[in-house]
């Protein structure tokens, strides 16, 4: 069982507690494959959906797993809201809970405010995204989609590949993978690759072609637009030519490699049309899995005594 | 504290018996399938299949069901109950569904797994088979097949225990121990 009543990152969690996760998501997974996709396991609870930073994906994902455990869901529009009005981040919360919330799923650009929240409110936090330090609700769907495809994750090679240095998919799969027991490699220019990040256990290769080599899973990063210019890289022309996916490289993995991607992707830039199309790539997979781990994660904290 | 309520030639009797009184309620074995509850019901519907084989010489199909999700009590549980799969690879709809649990106590396990076969389909019939029924029912459900009645105090527990899980095959009452 889960030991705390939020999830606000995947340092927090031990092996145990992670695994926990995927076993509940394969039974959410049957679930959501049949026709009635839906179970009574949290009817009557309350779902509140506070993105402070736009998201489509990640929003909808968590409100159809909610949908699911028969919540009901509130999508609380930030630019609409009184936070506009100057009201301060704890009394949003204080106030959604006032209102029944159960859960709280929070996003937003500053690192560390689902932690700070969850000492504040009683509902459970689940951390959406939070500025550059975790998106753990990412790296548990990953981890299970690697676990349905290759059957485990301990002994895997596994390389993560692009922006690092600005992306919390990137820190919490590095938690969530070295905590199973995979080896880590990260592969990027050194501009976008933090200085003392081999203290978390991985190797960091600044050479595409020598790090893909005899690699188990591909996780690309998205490269995020707004660095551009910033000095980082200088030019996604340039960036492409360099760290872009193409067929060519994917050869130089292992020949059952799968590849992911949190999405949304920019095609060309970081990966090929034909690769993220093609049958090596899960991509899509790891949508649908995502609602199967957010049932778990929500099914498993509301079993948490508070 | 603990007695012997059955022991493995007591199981595999019961077991025989309720095999037949499958086949003569339902008439043969047309439409009918298995469906075993997680985990103890799982391995007895697979005993009750093989027991209706012999007589019958035809395979009937048997899945298994996961009633977690459907509990009425994950609010007021010390922890959720551990998630196990749901397999039952054929089309419930116009079956007859026989539920096969171990232990019939309060029949909210029953109500759960009736909710959860009817999500999947429906079901021309559903029949409830148990190996011990041990009385203390809290809703209106009843046994077609049952295995051993065996009135119980509140302050007990009947432990069905199999060999697929590792035991020697046996059913033992125990006294729940105060909680210190």
């Amino acid at each position: 069982m889960l030991k705390n009543k939020d999830l606000l990152g995947i340092k927090e969690l031990s092996a145990e507690e992670i695994n926990l996760v995927l076993d509940t998501a394969g039974g959410f997974k049957d679930v959501i494959g049949r026709d009635i996709k839906k179970v009574p396991a949290l009817r009557g609870k309350t779902a509140v959906n506070l993105f402070f930073e736009p998201s489509t994906r990640t929003r909808t994902s968590f409100e159809l797993a909610a949908k699911r455990l028969s919540m009901d869901v509130i999508n609380f529009a930030i630019p609409m809201s009184s936070v506009v009005k100057g009201e301060s981040l704890i009394d949003t919360a204080l106030t959604v809970q006032a209102l029944g919330a159960d859960f709280i799923i929070i996003r937003h650009s500053s690192s560390g405010v689902p932690h700070l929240l969850s000492t504040k409110v009683k509902a459970s936090i689940i951390n959406a995204g939070d500025g550059t330090d975790e998106h753990p609700t990412q790296a548990l769907l990953d981890a299970f989609t690697i676990r349905e495809k290759k059957g485990k994750i301990d002994g895997l090679e596994i390389a993560i590949i692009g922006d690092i240095a600005h992306s919390r998919v990137a820190k919490s799969d590095i938690y969530c993978l070295k905590k199973l027991g995979a080896k880590v490699r990260l592969i990027g220019p050194p501009t976008l690759i933090p200085e003392k990040i081999q203290e978390l256990g991985v190797t960091v290769f600044h050479n595409m072609e020598e790090g893909l080599k005899d690699m188990d899973v591909l996780m690309m990063l998205r490269i995020q637009m707004e660095r551009q210019g910033k000095g980082f890289f200088p030019s996604t022309d340039e960036y492409a030519k360099n760290w872009c996916l193409t067929t060519g490289r994917l050869s130089l993995a292992k020949d059952d490699a799968i590849v992911m991607h949190p999405g949304p992707m920019n095609r060309g830039i970081e990966i090929v049309s034909e690769i993220a199309d093609g049958p090596r790539s899960v991509i899509l997979e790891q949508v649908t899995n995502g609602i199967a781990v957010r049932m778990a994660v929500m099914y498993l904290l509301a079993g948490v005594k508070r | 504290m603990s007695k012997e309520l059955m022991n493995k030639k007591d199981i595999d009797r019961a077991l025989t018996r309720m095999a037949h009184e499958i086949i003569e309620k339902n008439k043969g074995t047309g439409n009918l399938c298995l469906v075993g509850i997680q985990r103890g019901g799982v391995y007895l519907a697979k005993r009750l299949a093989s027991n209706i084989k012999q007589t019958e010489k035809k395979d009937i199909p048997v899945g298994s069901l996961d009633i977690a999700f459907y509990r009425d009590d994950l609010n007021i549980r010390k922890e959720q109950p551990v998630v196990r799969r749901t397999e039952i690879s054929f089309e419930v709809t116009n079956l007859k569904i026989i539920l096969v649990d171990d232990v019939l106590f309060t029949g909210r396990s029953i109500r759960a797994a009736m909710d959860a076969v009817m999500d999947l389909g429906r079901p021309s019939a559903i029949q409830l088979s148990v190996l011990i029924d041990r009385g203390h029912r809290e809703l209106p459900i009843k046994a077609d097949y049952v295995g051993k009645n065996i009135p119980t105090a509140l302050t007990e527990t009947v432990e069905v225990q199999l060999e697929e899980e590792g035991f020697e095959d046996r059913v033992i009452l125990k006294k729940i121990e105060d909680e210190k």
